[in-house]
């Protein structure tokens, strides 16, 4: 673990809640290829910090891309 | 996060131009179909989740999965149909609901693998390292940083942060189940874990430890 991971992300960051408000817009707009950490600022810094929501972001993403 | 992602969003969503009203279907006269098809997509997604998750449940039964999945679905179904009137379109209304049946089934399994393991809230226990195979000269940098930083989570964060950043940062308690066991929310956690952080980044920076602005 390193002091990087242990200290979390410097910039301003949302909350739990809000990125889960806004996790589907944000996912979409990763898949889409448009500029998702600017329409969603602090998004990007959350997903360092928080591995509970950063893995239903990744859970999420990776759905979206699975084969029906 | 948005590098080397397809342009193309893959078949489990629903194509860009759908102009299906989920919304009105779910609420409209005859919204059993709707119900029944949006239960099918959130038992998809829990499974998902759980199938991503096998490692962690290794030591359940199929069939505990299983039910498992069903009771994230029915949570998740739940959650969606008195949360319809904040879907807001800025997703497409599929994508919005997998995330209730991906959070369920997460937080369900992560309680599942967590609920015999001790939760360490005691800074003094500190796990080992995880990459000991490095120089001597990085190693003594490494724990003078560690030591400083043990020091700085003893004198400047209140009995609580310190007990949540032990818990979340230091051992990997997963903040739901140490929500569950505080009686509070994720949210609030994380605030509490943000707020230490900015502490024992400041308390680092005016000890010469890490630059100012960094971590």
């Amino acid at each position: 673990m390193s002091i990087h991971e242990l200290l979390g992300p410097e910039g301003p960051e949302i909350g739990c809640e809000e990125c889960f408000e806004r996790l589907d817009e944000y996912v979409e707009l990763e898949l889409e290829g448009a500029d998702a950490d600017r329409r969603v600022p602090g998004m990007l810094e959350h997903l360092q910090g928080c591995p509970a929501c950063r893995e239903e972001h990744d859970s999420l993403r990776d759905l979206l891309r699975e084969p029906t | 996060m948005s590098d080397a992602y397809p342009k193309m969003i893959a078949t489990v969503s629903e194509p860009a131009t759908s102009t299906r009203d989920w919304v009105a279907e779910l609420r409209g006269p005859d919204s059993e179909p709707a119900v029944a098809e949006l239960h099918a997509l959130l038992l998809r997604a829990a499974r998902f989740e759980l199938s991503r998750r096998r490692g962690q449940l290794a030591h359940l039964q199929r069939h505990d999965v299983d039910d498992l999945a069903n009771q994230s679905a029915d949570d998740a179904l739940l959650a969606v149909l008195a949360k319809l009137d904040e879907f807001a379109g800025r997703s497409r209304f599929t994508t919005w609901a997998y995330k209730f049946a991906l959070l369920e089934a997460a937080v369900k399994a992560r309680r599942r693998a967590w609920h015999t393991r001790e939760i360490v809230t005691d800074h003094e226990l500190w796990p080992e390292p995880r990459d000991p195979g490095r120089s001597a000269q990085e190693r003594l940098e490494e724990r003078e940083l560690m030591d400083a930083l043990r020091d700085a989570i003893a004198d400047t964060l209140t009995p609580n942060q310190r007990e949540v950043f032990t818990a979340l940062a230091l051992n990997g308690v997963p903040v739901d189940v140490l929500a569950e066991e505080r009686g509070t929310t994720r949210g609030a956690l994380y605030k509490t874990l943000h707020d230490a952080r900015r502490k024992l980044r400041a308390a680092l920076a005016a000890g010469g430890h890490i630059a100012e602005g960094s971590s």
